[in-house]
């Protein structure tokens, strides 16, 4: 019954999330954020380099050949959150397999 | 709050690498030693969402904006030591797939987002807790406010960095009033969206929130016996 409803809270969880990188990123502010606008501000943003991936893929979160702004947006976000939500799972599940090996404690204890 | 390369020069950025390479090491040895089996599949969740969240950019002043940076709302989801993980997960796939943020500066923006703002956030955040009474309000309330106040923390640290190893010219000071100034207001919506997610995941499933595993304890210790008495019944 609890672990059904771990998997339907982490479904809805990533539906959330798909939803927001998907969809509402097209709608989100393209100014430039804090930092930015500090360095242009104070007139240090002309020390930045470029980034060496700068013309990859995903690139300054657009696919490359996507000419819908929106779409383009959307569906690296689409991309970045499946890559962050498979090395996040990986990571942890890494992070369990350490504890194993170590001491391990009663799985149904309270913490 | 993306350090590119090239703002901070190379050994500032390389004694930052170290400094983030010690927090992730750490990190990962306490989280194996407290991390619960449920929480593990969260703490993957919890980093896809902060990856989707720091998309959303957010108006904050005249031609500025703000996204969330998620290191409080990392830590009292899964805890500090997973969460900043979970921030660090989300740095590395921004700087690698999407090149935001540099790669020389990686190490300068894992210590500030997932190192200073996990940390100083979630030190605030249980310093509040205990100013506050134990209940699930002021859980949301402390996490809020500790998320907000972890913006500045974060964005001061880069000021350090700034003073240590800045390539541009203008003054610390200048520079450290125009920081706070905007991540002040940008903390403001860090605080609103990880109080409304905070508050949203203790409405669902209460215990799976490992900075109210407190206010969880009391509750199971009085039904599970009731359960069993009933089951006998």
């Amino acid at each position: 019954m609890r672990s059904s409803n771990l998997r339907l809270f982490l479904l809805g969880g990533l539906l959330v999330t798909i939803g927001l990188a998907l969809v509402v990123s097209g709608f989100a502010s393209s100014q430039p954020d804090g930092l930015e606008k500090v360095a242009t501000d104070k007139g240090f943003l002309e020390t930045a380099r470029d980034h060496p991936l700068a013309d990859g893929p995903l690139a300054d979160y657009a696919v490359k050949g996507v000419d819908n702004q929106r779409l383009s947006a959307g569906l690296s976000g689409l991309i970045g959150v499946l890559v962050t939500f498979g090395l996040g799972l990986a990571l942890f599940a890494l992070v369990r397999a350490l504890r194993s090996r170590g001491q391990d404690s009663d799985p149904t204890r309270a913490p | 709050m993306h350090i590119p390369d090239g703002f901070i020069n190379a050994p500032t950025s390389l004694a930052a690498g170290a400094v983030a390479a010690g927090g992730v090491g750490v990190s990962l040895r306490r989280a194996a030693q407290t991390l619960q089996e449920r929480q593990a599949p969260l703490a993957g969740l919890v980093a896809a969402y902060i990856f989707a969240v720091q998309m959303l950019n957010f108006p904050v002043a005249a031609g500025t904006s703000g996204h969330l940076l998620g290191g409080v709302l990392a830590a009292v989801l899964v805890g500090p030591w997973a969460g900043c993980l979970c921030v660090a997960v989300v740095l590395v796939v921004q700087s690698l797939l999407i090149a935001d943020g540099g790669l020389t500066a990686l190490g300068l923006n894992i210590t500030n987002m997932a190192v200073v703002g996990v940390f100083g956030g979630w030190a605030i955040f249980w310093l509040l807790r205990r100013a506050l009474p134990a209940t699930r309000t002021s859980v949301v309330v402390s996490s809020g406010i500790a998320a907000g106040i972890s913006v500045v923390l974060a964005a001061a640290a880069f000021v350090v960095e700034y003073a240590i190893g800045g390539a541009g010219h203008a003054p610390v000071g200048t520079v450290l009033a125009a920081m706070v100034g905007v991540h002040t207001l940008i903390g403001i919506g860090e605080g609103v969206i990880t109080a409304l997610t905070v508050g949203v995941v203790l409405g669902v499933r209460p215990d799976l929130v490992y900075g109210a595993q407190d206010l969880q304890t009391p509750l199971v210790l009085g039904t599970e016996p009731q359960r069993a008495a009933e089951e006998v019944r």
